[in-house]
């Protein structure tokens, strides 16, 4: 398999054992309508998201994996501002914000979604190549655009990964567009000095194609939990999997939206193979507490995972 | 192995590609759509065959099966041009923009023996589905009311002009939203009788409707509540949910829960007990075999693949459940003109017919002039 150069010069980051994720401060809850509601109340100010992320912190939590949603932003100039108050943290941002992109794809077409959320804040030279990309149907411009337009709000932030969301990476899969993946991950290795990371409810299927496109050892997040919750393929096809491809699995959706109690959830995921990370979101820190310390029966929580 | 064709690449025709696709017993064959330039990036990078029209698509790349998700206004030419020619489709919602159509097209199909689709993806979500179980049960007895609702943020501003915001094209909150609400109803609990207390008002949009309000009645004497905006910016997305009361209790439904409140316990129900019971999607849901936006948009996939596959046109989708969509509709729109529109059955129909001919004679008023528009005027 051939890799670019830009595959041999970026150097695989450590993950950390658990990362901590931003669903619950948008009213994202896959069980119920009116958690999420209330989650998107207590959420509704940024002091309350800042509160929940500094209690994460104190906790030993150093990465936040999250989507690109403007409440992020206003974070971000948070953290920028006070730099040895948050020394250490890092985030993943999970590109793009999915929902913008839906709900403006009803109203101007898909077409029209991404020409939207070109940038159009005077980059001449940006404009210049998305006019261009556009015109002569050269998709990966357009791409490259639309990831540096995202990534604007974790200027001067660290962000070892950066990750294509499910949403995206299960849509360029199912219509067999798998060459987005490759650039992608090319983009954010040259522009970033960052690792791709790619989101997934259908890790079986994705290992193979990203393993096609050339992209080695991937990092990858999907969810796995003992009910098989949204694992394609179930639970045995993904033990399968993840036993016989090289990558860097980051498991979600741990306790299925609270389907599962959560030492039983925990105790199961940590015997999985080849999982190196738990991405869990909570909304206070008795719940933080008591992930970490699930965790750390089995793993421990305050190493990274060894570099790839 | 089925071939499949599909027309029409926005939102929800990508979503269809992408699922059909991906779907082991298909071959998609061809794509149609109008954007030469999405289409252009379709083939070029992942090769698939495109044509700008549908017919050429049928004749080049013979798909046995035809996805159509255009703007609704073209869905009965596309419609009848593939039963025509034998083929079977699956069809966005709503079917056509008049009652009158969808039948005549619902009967094409069942002449011709074809299997037909349309994407009122709830029937496939779990938690719906339950429902719909519990209500076949008897679980909550006699049913005597319900509540229907869908709200989201699909126009926050004035300004747009695609299909979604024409009436003539089949935009609007009607078409686009509330048809998912009156499909869970007359799922639920039939066709109504009439439809009253329409009204279609206006947020933001200047062609069509971004609210819906009406009250449904059935031959039952069970009424039900319709409330329908898609200018509601505190939901993410889209949010459908229904409340059902009975003589035995109530239910409540969304995408990720069911809750039964049972007043007494029900014969072959015996894992819901008297007083509240909560099921959850992540318990109800059967898993799939490649997910993107939500399992029902697999699952309604599936399904409509087996059916092709084992030729059989009873689905719970197919078009004739369709059609008794497309008629509340047609209902709910001469009601929000302030006009009298007749119940499907033909005997009700012929009695109101004769009513209204009757009061004609008397020489009064049948059509009241205040159309219930009100917002935004």
């Amino acid at each position: 398999m051939s890799s670019s150069p830009s595959d041999q010069l970026a150097s695989a980051p450590t993950i950390d054992r658990v990362l901590f994720g931003d669903n619950q401060f948008f009213g994202v809850n896959h069980m119920s309508e009116e958690k999420a509601r209330a989650q998107a109340m207590r959420f509704g100010d940024l002091s309350a998201i800042v509160e929940v992320i500094d209690a994460a912190y104190e906790e030993g939590l150093r990465t936040l994996m999250c989507t690109t949603h403007d409440r992020i932003g206003e974070l971000c100039e948070h953290i920028r501002a006070q730099p040895s108050r948050y020394e250490g943290f890092r985030f993943y941002p999970g590109m793009p914000y999915a929902h913008k992109y839906a709900n403006a794809a009803t109203e101007d077409g898909v077409v029209g979604a991404i020409r939207r959320f070109l940038p159009s804040d005077g980059l001449f030279d940006a404009a210049m190549r998305g006019g261009r990309s556009l015109a002569t149907k050269d998709i990966d411009g357009v791409t490259t655009l639309l990831i540096d337009a995202e990534m604007k709000m974790f200027e001067g932030l660290p962000t070892p990964v950066v990750f294509l969301q499910n949403v995206v990476v299960d849509l360029l899969l199912g219509l067999g567009f798998t060459s987005a993946f490759r650039t992608f991950s090319d983009h954010v290795r040259a522009r970033y000095g960052a690792e791709p990371g790619f989101i997934t409810m259908n890790l079986p299927a994705l290992l193979v194609e990203l393993e096609k496109a050339g992209i080695e050892n991937p990092i990858v997040c999907a969810n796995v939990n003992k009910i098989g919750f949204r694992m394609c393929g179930g639970a045995g096809e993904y033990d399968r999997v993840l036993r016989s491809h090289e990558c860097r699995a980051i498991a979600m959706s741990v306790y299925a939206s609270g389907a599962i109690p959560a030492a039983e959830a925990i105790e199961w995921v940590c015997g999985m193979p080849n999982v190196e990370s738990i991405l869990f979101g909570a909304s206070s820190r008795s719940n933080i507490r008591s992930t970490m310390e699930l965790v750390g029966r089995y793993w421990d929580v305050n190493g990274a995972t060894s570099a790839a | 192995m089925i071939k499949v064709g599909l027309v029409g690449l926005g939102k929800m025709g990508l979503s269809h590609y992408a699922i059909f696709n991906a779907h082991p017993d298909v071959e998609v064959v061809g794509l149609c759509d109008s954007s030469g330039f999405l289409l252009d990036i379709l083939h070029k990078y992942t090769g698939v065959a495109t044509f700008s029209r549908a017919d050429e698509l049928i004749d080049s790349a013979k798909p046995e099966s035809l996805v159509i998700s255009t703007p609704t206004g073209s869905h009965a030419v596309l419609v009848r041009d593939a039963l025509s020619r034998n083929i079977d489709v699956f069809c966005e919602k709503p079917l056509t923009l008049t009652a009158e159509e969808s039948a005549e097209l619902s009967d094409l199909a069942s002449e011709r023996g074809l299997v037909t689709q349309v994407g009122y993806h709830n029937r496939f979500l779990a938690t719906f589905g339950e429902v719909k179980r519990l209500l076949d049960a008897g679980a909550i007895g006699t049913v005597t009311h319900a509540m229907a609702e869908a709200y989201g943020p699909v126009v926050l501003k004035p300004a747009g002009s695609t299909w979604r915001k024409d009436r003539n094209q089949g935009g609007g909150a009607l078409y686009d939203y509330a048809a998912h609400a009156i499909n869970l109803l007359t799922w639920y609990m039939g066709e109504p009788g009439r439809v009253a207390g329409t009204s279609l008002g206006q947020v933001f949009s200047r062609q069509t409707e971004d609210q819906v309000a009406s009250t449904l009645f059935f031959e039952s004497g069970a009424t039900a509540q319709l409330s329908v905006n898609w200018s509601d910016e505190s939901a993410r997305k889209m949010s459908t949910r229904v409340t059902i009361w009975g003589t035995n209790g109530r239910l409540y439904v969304d995408r990720q829960e069911c809750h039964a409140y049972l007043r007494n316990p029900v014969a072959g129900l015996d894992e819901y007990q008297p007083g509240w019971n909560v099921r959850y999607t992540t318990d109800l849901t059967p898993p799939v075999w490649y997910y993107l936006r939500g399992e029902e948009y697999s699952s309604q996939v599936d399904g409509f693949v087996k059916a092709v596959m084992s030729r059989d046109t009873s689905g719970p989708n197919s078009f004739g459940a369709a059609v008794s969509t497309d008629r509340v509709i047609a209902m709910m729109s001469a009601d929000a003109r302030g006009e009298r529109v007749a119940a499907a059955p033909e005997r009700v129909r012929r009695r109101r017919r004769w009513v209204l001919r009757a009061r004609s004679f008397q020489g009064r008023a049948l059509r009241p002039t205040s159309p219930s528009r009100s917002l935004g005027q």
